[in-house]
């Protein structure tokens, strides 16, 4: 049987939520039984898009950020959403290394990660509406290193 | 590490208000708490530009080993430390880096312009040699 569930989550954009938002997250997909590592890329995909909600799109204003997560099977997906600015050029703003506001030392990596550690990410934004970023991750991936190990352990027997 | 024991309690500023200083000779050692995002990112960047101004710091390191969660504030804070010590010659080192620190630290290139070392100690050894 196909496991399911759904969570909805709104909090205001101040940066204290960020670890909230991780927090969070980690627990709602417990249920998935992740490895240390898969919940490392969860937590920060998660992060990074909760950090450019309040630091793009609220920009430093306080505004409502959602947080819609399901579970189906064993894929996990994650919508986090703002009713901010929007993005004029999201294919840009996906760039690695480019970011709008470097005076607060922002490295432009947080797309590059959201696209890192997670198995699929779409951006949807219109200027003046705000951003919806969907994430999805598929859990239980044999890991090749760890396949490879477990075959040479089996050999050795 | 005196404040090393606040760790059960649940407080949202975990990174910022865990992070302890020190300086040897013009050595900055940031002893980095649990998590370092863009919340604690902040506070950490302001603090440390206040040492390296009044030590005349030239060499960083940053000690992962009880750092739990980074993310790419992170690398910022990294990477801004850097632009402020690389043209007296200065060097950036980290040290005691666990496995989730280290997958954020190579996917964002950044050991390119780091050092990587096993423990404070060996750094320390290493920058204040040359």
């Amino acid at each position: 049987m196909k496991e399911a569930n759904t969570m909805l989550l709104e909090f205001e954009s101040r940066s204290q939520n960020e670890s909230f938002a991780r927090t969070v997250i980690a627990a709602f997909a417990a249920s998935l039984d992740p490895t240390i590592e898969e919940l490392a890329d969860i937590k920060t995909a998660v992060s990074e898009a909760v950090t450019n909600c309040i630091i793009h799109g609220y920009a430093d204003n306080i505004g409502i950020i959602a947080m819609r997560c399901s579970i189906c099977g064993n894929e996990l997906t994650v919508e986090i959403e703002d009713k901010g600015v929007g993005i004029e050029n999201v294919e840009k703003a996906m760039e690695p290394l480019y970011t709008s506001r470097p005076e607060l030392e922002r490295s432009g990596m947080g797309f590059s990660f959201m696209e890192a550690f997670m198995d699929d990410l779409e951006v949807e934004s219109e200027p003046g509406r705000g951003t919806l970023v969907r994430m999805k991750k598929r859990l239980g991936k044999p890991d090749p290193l760890k396949e490879y190990a477990k075959e040479t352990a089996l050999k050795g027997q | 590490m005196q404040n090393s024991k606040n760790h059960g309690r649940n407080n949202n500023t975990a990174g910022e208000e865990d992070t302890v200083y020190e300086i040897s000779q013009r050595c900055l050692i940031i002893r980095l708490g649990k998590e370092l995002d863009h919340h604690n990112a902040i506070g950490i960047r302001e603090k440390a530009d206040k040492y390296i101004e009044r030590y005349h710091v030239m060499h960083i390191i940053f000690d992962f080993s009880r750092a739990e969660f980074m993310d790419s504030a992170g690398i910022g804070v990294v990477l801004g430390r850097y632009r402020k010590v690389y043209f007296i010659g200065g060097r950036i080192a980290v040290a005691s880096v666990g496995t989730v620190i280290d997958r954020v630290l190579r996917l964002s290139g950044l050991y390119k312009i780091v050092e990587k070392y096993d423990s404070v100690e060996i750094a320390l050894n290493k920058l204040q040699k040359a």
